[in-house]
This record gives C-alpha cells, sequence and structure tokens, in this order.
C-alpha cells in the first residue's frame, strides 16, 4: 500500500495526460496499432482483475483462464444455442465468471498459498477439457464462430475496451483505498494476524475474487466480440492466458495499482507487438525479460521503481534480492 | 460471575495435554496476570480463548455469552482484541496502515478510521513511527504496534501474549505504562508474561500454571512467595528454603 502513496503524490498529472492520449491519438493510427492498442487495454483489464486477487489479497491463482474463458463462452454460448447477439455476452459473460467463481472461491479459499495456486491451475485444466469435449452443450474443439459486428473498423473496439480498462483500474482504485483494501493487503501480509483483528478473511477473499472474476469475464466477452471466434484451447489455455497474467503482473508490479497497466502494455508490446518483425521468438523474448525482471526487481518495474531510480543515479548495480 | 469464565477447558495437541482443565475467571477492570515456566499451556490458553486452537472440552463465556464454538475474527467483533507472543506485523503496511486495519473493526470510512488510529499511535506512544513499514520495526516497537493495532478495534478484554518479553528494562518501563493506562481506561486486560517486574507490578490478580495445570493463585505477593510456584521456576532445593 506505501506504493499507492507514491504514486498519490504526483497528482492527477501523469493520469491525465496518459488520458488524454489514449483517447485523442488512436483514430489516427493504422489499423495493426489500433489492433494491439485493444488487445493492450484487455491484458490490463485482465492483469488488474489478476492483481486484485493475487497481488493485493495475495491469493495466487493459476487458473484466471477459467474466468477469461466464462466470460468469452457467456456470449458464444448465447450465440450458439439461440443465435442471440454475442454483445448480450457482454453482461452474461462477466456474470457467468461470477456465479462459476463465488463456488470456486468457497471451495478453494480453505487452501493457503501454494495449495491454493495448484488447485485454480487443475480446475483450469479441467474447464479447457469440458469445454473441449462436451460437444452438445458447449460446443467442444470446434468452438464458436461469429461475426464482428463492425467488419473491419477497430475504432469502437477500442473504445469499449478503454472503457473497461479504465474502469477496472477505477474500481480497483476505490476498493483499495477503502477499508475493503486495508482488508485486502492484511490478509496477503498475514492471514492469522487478519483473523485476530477480527477480519473473517474468507469472506473477504470473496470480496477480492467477484470483481478479479467479473472484469477477467469482461475481458473474455470483449475477446468474443473483437475476434469473433472463440474455441476453448485458446480461451482456457494455461500458459497463453493464466501464466501470462501472472507474468504480466509480476513484470509490472504485484499489489500496485500502475503495476499491471505497466506490465499489460509491455507483454502485450513485447508479445504481439515486434512478432510482425522477429517471428514467433518475441514470444521467448517476453519470457526472458520476465525471467531477468523478476530475478533483478522481484516487486517489478512499479513495485521495485525506488529501486530503478538508485540505481540509475549510482551508475551501478541495483541492490538485488530485497525481501 | 465473572467477566471472562473459562470454565475446564482441556486442549491436547496428540498426547500431549497443553491445557489440562484450568478454570479461571477474570473481574471486569481488572489486570489479570498469568505466569508458568515455557511450555507450561499459557499461550495455548490464549489461543483456545480466541478460537485459534479451539478447546478440545470446557467452555469459554464472555459477558454472559458462551464463544467456546465462536470463530476468530467473532470472537474479536465481540470486544476481545489479542497480542501475539511472536508478532506479528503486517509487514509490508506502515504502522499507521497496521493500525487502521485494525480502527476498520468498528468504523468503515477510512478517514474516520485513519483519525481512530492516529489517536491510538498518540495514546500508545508509537506516533514518531507511523509512517515506518512494519517489518522494518524494532522489536519493542513491533510489540507495542501489536497492542495499538487491537486497541484500535475498541476492545472491552485485551489478551496480551508476553507484551514485555526481549525487551530492556526501559522499554518493559514504557510498555508497563502502557497496559496501566489501558487498564484505567477501562479495558480488562489478560496478560502472559515472563518478565516478573513487569507482571508483579501490573497485575491486581495473577496465576501461576504448570504442565497445563494450575499452581497458585492470588495477589502477586502471594504468587512470589508461594512454594509451589518456587518449585516449578528454581526447583525442589528453593521450594524447601522458602517454605522453612
Amino acid at each position: 500500500m506505501a506504493e499507492i502513496k507514491i504514486m498519490a503524490k504526483k497528482s492527477w498529472f501523469l493520469p491525465a495526460i496518459l488520458g488524454i492520449v489514449v483517447v485523442a491519438i488512436p483514430p489516427f493510427l493504422g489499423g495493426y496499432i489500433q489492433h494491439l492498442l485493444i488487445l493492450m487495454m484487455m491484458w490490463i483489464t485482465m492483469a488488474t482483475a489478476w492483481n486484485l486477487l493475487g497481488g493485493y489479497t495475495g491469493c495466487v491463482s493459476f487458473g484466471h483462464c477459467v474466468f477469461f474463458g466464462l466470460g468469452a463462452y457467456g456470449g458464444g454460448l448465447l450465440l450458439l444455442h439461440w443465435g442471440i447477439s454475442p454483445w448480450w455476452g457482454m453482461i452474461a459473460g462477466p456474470i457467468l465468471a461470477v456465479i462459476i467463481g463465488i463456488p470456486i472461491g468457497l471451495i478453494c479459499f480453505r487452501l493457503r498459498g501454494p495449495y491454493f495456486a495448484l488447485a485454480l491451475l487443475a480446475l483450469g485444466e479441467a474447464f479447457r477439457i469440458v469445454f473441449t469435449n462436451w460437444v452438445s452443450v458447449l460446443g467442444g474443439a470446434c468452438g464458436v464462430v461469429s461475426s464482428r459486428t463492425w467488419g473491419v473498423e477497430k475504432l469502437p473496439y477500442y473504445y469499449i475496451a478503454l472503457a473497461i480498462a479504465a474502469l477496472s483500474v477505477y474500481v480497483v482504485y476505490r476498493l483499495m483505498h477503502s477499508k475493503y483494501g486495508y482488508y485486502f493487503v492484511s490478509i496477503r501480509e498475514d492471514q492469522d494476524a487478519a483473523e485476530a483483528l477480527g477480519i473473517p478473511t474468507t469472506r473477504y477473499k470473496m470480496y477480492a475474487l467477484i470483481p478479479s472474476a467479473f472484469f477477467t469475464g469482461l475481458a473474455g466477452a470483449v475477446w468474443m466480440n473483437y475476434i469473433a471466434y472463440i474455441d476453448p484451447e485458446v480461451v482456457f489455455n494455461l500458459s497463453g492466458i493464466s501464466i501470462m497474467m501472472i507474468l504480466a503482473v509480476m513484470v509490472g508490479g504485484a499489489g500496485t495499482l500502475w503495476g499491471p497497466i505497466l506490465g499489460g502494455a509491455i507483454f502485450v508490446l513485447l508479445n504481439e507487438g515486434i512478432r510482425a518483425a522477429v517471428g514467433p521468438i518475441s514470444y521467448l523474448i517476453f519470457m526472458v525479460i520476465a525471467c531477468l525482471l523478476i530475478m533483478f526487481l522481484p516487486d517489478g518495474i512499479i513495485g521495485d521503481w525506488a529501486k530503478i531510480k538508485r540505481a540509475f543515479r549510482r551508475k551501478k548495480p541495483a541492490y538485488v534480492g530485497g525481501e | 460471575m465473572a467477566y471472562l469464565e473459562i470454565n475446564h477447558v482441556v486442549r491436547k495437541f496428540g498426547g500431549l495435554v497443553a491445557v489440562n482443565d484450568i478454570t479461571v475467571g477474570t473481574e471486569q477492570g481488572e489486570i489479570f496476570g498469568l505466569i508458568g515456566p515455557n511450555g507450561s499451556g499459557k499461550t495455548t490458553l490464549f489461543n483456545a480463548i480466541n478460537h485459534y486452537y479451539p478447546a478440545n472440552s470446557g467452555e469459554i463465556i464472555f459477558k454472559g455469552k458462551p464463544i467456546t464454538k465462536k470463530s476468530t475474527h467473532e470472537i474479536c467483533k465481540l470486544g476481545i482484541g489479542r497480542t501475539f507472543q511472536v508478532v506479528k506485523p503486517l509487514r509490508r503496511m506502515t504502522v499507521l496502515e497496521n493500525v487502521m486495519t485494525g480502527a476498520f473493526l468498528r468504523i468503515n470510512d477510512a478517514r474516520k478510521a485513519r483519525d481512530k488510529a492516529l489517536e491510538v499511535l498518540d495514546f500508545c506512544e508509537l506516533m514518531y513511527r507511523k509512517d515506518m513499514l512494519g517489518k522494518d520495526l524494532p522489536i519493542a516497537d513491533k510489540k507495542r504496534m501489536e497492542i495499538a493495532r487491537s486497541l484500535a478495534g475498541e476492545p472491552e478484554l485485551m489478551l496480551l501474549d508476553e507484551a514485555a518479553a526481549g525487551l530492556n528494562p526501559k522499554e518493559i518501563d514504557a510498555v508497563m505504562a502502557i497496559v496501566k493506562k489501558i487498564r484505567d481506561s477501562g479495558i480488562t486486560c489478560f496478560v502472559v508474561e515472563h518478565v516478573m517486574k513487569f507482571i508483579m507490578g501490573i497485575s491486581d490478580r495473577m496465576m501461576c500454571i504448570n504442565f497445563g495445570s494450575e499452581i497458585a493463585r492470588g495477589t502477586p505477593k502471594e504468587i512470589a512467595s508461594h512454594p509451589e510456584v518456587i518449585k516449578a521456576y528454581l526447583g525442589e532445593e528453593y521450594a524447601k528454603g522458602a517454605a522453612g
């Protein structure tokens, strides 16, 4: 929480500039850049959502693809069975993610630390397999194909994704500056102490899970509408979705407001942005950078910002190892 | 009827009976001291009271209501605060944020919780540390922060688990003054302590346990000269000397 204060000192100057840039500039950019920006906003939403549960509350989830996939399939199933426009998935998807998320939380929050992480990892895989094989109800491996509402026009999708990303950041910001935020961080720091301070820890973990599942599901619904094609191997993918959400947050800084924003942007830039230039090796480049950052800046770029500044000022390596 | 009643509480860990049929009660507004050699079951009794390690049998009654089956956070909400022997600071939160977390028990608004936390920090003479991270505090201040954090939740009864252990004489005096201030503000204190200077100096009544069972009860003076207590701490030889 100390990190929030550091950022807050700079007042509204930086966010205001950033806000103007992300709203005003994109119409003048090319289609490919707009595509990158849409993905960026999606990943910022997902990283911010993951960060609420994993970064602030300390429940490291390796299964957030469940919520992403359910968010995407919420609209997909409406289309598949009743031919309803996948735009309704923007409502159905996140709600489905929350409805499924609540029993998952009630069961898995009995576990702590690595056991919780592994339970969710297994759950993510279970969802992938069920959605791949249950052809009659869930469409099976073929997935669901829809069509883009606005053809090749990307700008509407961008503004929707931007609004969702901004909303997710705002919600997390408000939560973290209220009683909920203090309770989330205290559960991360010491669950036993939190209990002894009168905090119903399981209930507050649920309060972190619900918005986290909701916004991850919303990002999934954006994906469904924008890409217009979903299949279980993509939306319930362990390495492609669950792990990447964690890495994006780790790179930016877990437990910080700006970390997931920066991390999500860097992830898309390195993963997608340079793919055209260097091919599949872009994936490798992101991984190597993630490894180095986790080694030298375990709290991420934002979390270890003081360390980075110190390193540049002294012109010698920063203190390595940390906590 | 006592304020906090502990009736025939037993807690076992496998074959070890850590707390063996303890019956004790504290009166409202007093400082009740609990002493005993290492491993005698003092902390386990605290853990049984706030349901951290629930009692295997027996009953705990607070203000006439049984709390034996209630969970840790519910017991705290009912007005029993506690500090830990092995301090549990919220490591990456500042002292102020630590205490605010405690204050949120009764206050929902962040600004009011902050005011309450500042008030409590002032009470505990910890104001000068308010912006330090929990993990960076020296041990004496970590212990004091635990008291402040618990106090911010406005408890009616505080379980203080070795608030003075590992502190130097000057720091012990300061904690003693704070505990007395807490008692004077109307909060009942149930204190576990090894530091005799501390517990003898502040307790209104005391109990001594050994191997999970009560061996003596009375005023600090009575406890200090009780042969069983001396035997438990110093051995048979000294007990004979004291009796004779």
